[in-house]
């Protein structure tokens, strides 16, 4: 009895998850293994498109004779590129009809034309005319004849399934696109974006734990870039930012802070002075980063705040009986406390800022010394369309990734045995 | 002891109202008003006496009278100094004078001569410098977004410091760009376009995360553990590397460009996210209810409709809102296809 139940309950939970499991894995878990397939070969947008025949069938009726009817099939390969093999060919027509003359490549049999046409080279075209007549010597209807599609069936490689394989696109990926500085590119916005996120998120989850007028209003304030459609907050600092006719360059202007405008989405350095010291600061990169952190230290922020609504009072109330300053107690009570959240925390942004493609795409393009890795592989990929770059751009992506991931566990578990 | 941490005080108080006052300055420059100068240094000296004399005047005078004497001083010099500004402006400077010496308030001889007084006022003067900092950096591309939507480009292009908003042109002038986005451009089709996928995405991932789910919660097999760890990693995988995959089977099979083709992939990436917020909640509700349910010969299927969906509607309402907000803010899939 228990068996049977045990059984039962393993069935439903199969029948259960089985669906979404599925679906995830089809669009999740297969395209990453198409990937790796895709990058070993050498693929270009236009492949892609399975090369179809296609037949126009125009009807003609012939003056002065009403019993029969001239069709012309305006036959092509849809590929510019690709030959299609073993081309066949059907039409129906209504029973009382029969071909005059038929070409060598057709027969009639049951009211069906079929043609055997075999090999199309790529860009070929022809024009392939049947003259029918009626049995009884009625009339043609026209109409009739022009509502039956014909059906075309034909061969082709597919580029994607044969068992060519190249190493040309990691070749290219890993020597000619100056790849140490779109990886450098890389690291800086991730890891600045990363750090500058948790940093501001600590800062207003400070703020906000503390009790003031409008704090409820506050804390959904905060929550504002999160939510919003990237494309309307890119688009916004776009117009803030433009050189000629923005926001921030006038009111700098106006205040006689800068004299002539910066265009800081599509400038690459910029030079500064600090302490006597020339610095080449990547002015374009450093805006990007800017954009990065204002939109989601408020996920930090809400990490953090819950964190912090926590910890227990007891703790902050023993500290100020041992006359602690506020100093001391962020730093030995709070920063303590939040310290697991904080390692999660810049797991899943350092892992999400490494795949963030919409931002810089949006805001530069990947211009002026912005291109980062997913952008490179949008860029290979449609831009150059070149699909084999792209994807092998994508596996350096995964492989980059699961590295991190994996010295970043170790690391963590190496400091959790410590304590 | 007690002089050097008014002397600090007043420091640091005095920043926060230049800060207070320079974004005032700011958002009135933006009206359209000229306003070449800050001023850094006077106001700072004026917020420096301000507060000495607070402390040092203490509760000798009434409050609302010490305020008002105040202002009326900060105003009169500040007005003198930049001249021609309108009446607005002053009342402005004014409630950011009231809202200071609110806040300055509570800094009475007795906290000034507390232990680590210095940090309590740093501490708090950096909390409430944050707050409107941030409060300002955050509202203001959104402050833009609305005002900009009423103003023409021309008018933007010939002065971007000119965001006041002209409210004399009419209903039709003000609403203009709205009328032509709706009129020349069909942006309520694309609203409908967002809106089917996104409700229709909600929808499908709901169908398919609510069962699963509930098996990971409650159900043992083989494969659970590995099931939910997979789903969270799943959940960390980048986009991007889909994209090329997606796009070459999705255009063989003819599904590029279409509502179906994004509604499978916005379901299959919001799929991990939506069973794993689901199975936490569904973990919480009591097991006995269930237990009994089976003793009544419900089937799975009666146990999932009456008991546990009816039981998690919060939890499936917020799990809906974030699918929803996930698919309508999506912007490389739908690039792509």
């Amino acid at each position: 009895m228990n068996d049977t139940l045990a059984k039962t309950e393993k069935r439903t939970a199969y029948i259960l998850t089985l669906p979404a499991v599925f679906l995830v894995f089809a669009i999740v878990l297969f395209p990453i293994f198409a990937n790796v397939w895709i990058s070993f070969k050498e693929v270009e947008l236009k492949d892609i498109r399975i090369p179809e025949p296609r037949a126009k069938k125009i009807v003609k009726s012939i003056l002065g004779e009403t019993t029969k009817i001239k069709i012309l099939y305006k036959l092509r390969n849809s590929s510019l590129l690709q030959e299609i093999r073993d081309v066949t060919f059907q039409d129906k027509y209504p029973k009382n009809y029969q071909p005059k003359d038929l070409d060598k490549r057709c027969e009639f049999k049951k009211n069906k034309l079929n043609c055997k046409f075999g090999n199309w080279p790529a860009k070929y075209r022809e024009n392939f005319e049947v003259i029918f007549e009626t049995k009884d010597g009625s009339n043609v209807s026209k109409n009739e004849i022009k509502s039956i599609k014909p059906k075309l069936k034909g061969k082709s490689d597919n580029i994607l399934l044969n068992t060519k394989f190249t190493l040309k696109n990691f070749k290219k990926v890993l020597f000619e696109n100056e790849f140490i500085d779109l990886l450098l590119t890389t690291f800086y916005y991730t890891f600045f974006g990363t750090v500058g996120s948790i940093v501001f998120g600590i800062l207003t989850a400070q703020m906000v734990n503390q009790k003031f007028f409008g704090r409820t209003f506050m804390r959904s304030v905060l929550l504002f870039p999160y939510v919003a459609p990237v494309v309307a907050l890119a688009y916004t600092w776009e117009l803030l930012l433009d050189p000629n006719s923005g926001t921030l360059n006038s009111l700098l202007i106006n205040y006689q802070i800068i004299e002539t405008p910066i265009n800081l989405l599509g400038q690459k350095y910029i030079a500064v002075n600090i302490l006597g010291f020339d610095f080449k600061l990547r002015l374009a990169l450093t805006t990007v980063i800017i954009f990065e952190i204002w939109r989601y230290f408020p996920l930090a922020f809400l990490f953090i705040l819950a964190r912090l609504q926590a910890i227990p009072k007891e703790l902050y109330e023993a500290a100020d009986v041992d006359g602690a300053s506020p100093f001391q107690k962020f730093f030995k009570i709070t920063l303590p406390q939040i310290t697991a959240v904080i390692s999660i925390l810049f797991m899943i942004r350092f892992i999400w800022n490494f795949n963030k493609f919409e931002d810089v795409f949006l805001l530069t393009g990947g211009a002026s010394g912005t291109r980062t890795l997913p952008i490179n592989v949008y860029q290979q990929g449609f831009a150059i369309s070149d699909i084999g770059t792209g994807s092998a751009v994508s596996i350096v992506i995964v492989i980059l990734l699961l590295l991190f991931m994996f010295f970043y566990f170790k690391l963590l578990g190496k400091r959790v045995d410590e304590n | 002891m007690k002089t050097k941490n008014i002397i600090i005080f007043s420091i640091i108080s005095s920043f926060f109202l230049v800060s207070l006052i320079s974004i005032w300055k700011i958002l009135v420059t933006l009206q359209g008003i000229k306003l070449e100068n800050f001023n850094f240094q006077t106001i700072f000296l004026l917020g420096f006496l301000v507060s000495l004399a607070h402390v040092i005047i203490g509760n000798k005078l009434n409050y609302i009278l010490k305020l008002i004497i105040f202002s009326l001083i900060f105003i009169f010099i500040d007005g003198y100094l930049i001249q021609s500004m309108p009446i607005w402006y002053n009342i402005g400077v004014f409630l950011i004078l009231y809202f200071f010496i609110n806040k300055i308030k509570k800094f009475n001889n007795k906290i000034l001569e507390e232990e680590h007084s210095t940090q309590i006022i740093i501490f708090d003067f950096l909390t409430l410098f944050g707050i409107v900092l941030f409060s300002f950096v955050i509202l203001f591309p959104f402050y833009m977004m609305v005002v900009t939507s009423f103003k023409t480009q021309i008018a933007l292009l010939v002065n971007p410091l000119d965001f006041s908003i002209n409210f004399a042109q009419g209903f039709k002038d003000l609403f203009k760009s709205y009328f032509v986005i709706f009129k020349s451009y069909k942006f309520g089709k694309y609203i409908l376009t967002s809106t089917i996928v996104s409700l229709g995405t909600v929808f499908i991932t709901l169908v398919f995360a609510i069962p699963a789910a509930y098996a990971i919660a409650r159900l043992n097999f083989f494969g659970k553990t590995f099931l939910s760890t997979s789903i969270l990693i799943i959940y960390m995988f980048p986009a991007i590397v889909l994209v090329i995959p997606l796009y070459t089977v999705f255009s063989q099979l003819g599904l590029r460009n279409s509502i179906e083709g994004l509604l499978i992939v916005y379901t299959a990436t919001t799929l991990p996210v939506a069973i794993y917020m689901l199975q936490g909640y569904f973990k919480s509700i009591p097991k006995e209810l269930e237990e009994a349910a089976i003793l009544d010969k419900l089937s799975w299927f009666g146990i999932i409709t009456k008991i546990i969906i009816p039981l998690s509607i919060p939890a499936i309402s917020s799990v809906a809102l974030y699918v929803f907000m996930i698919a309508w803010n999506e912007f490389l899939f739908s690039l792509m296809f």
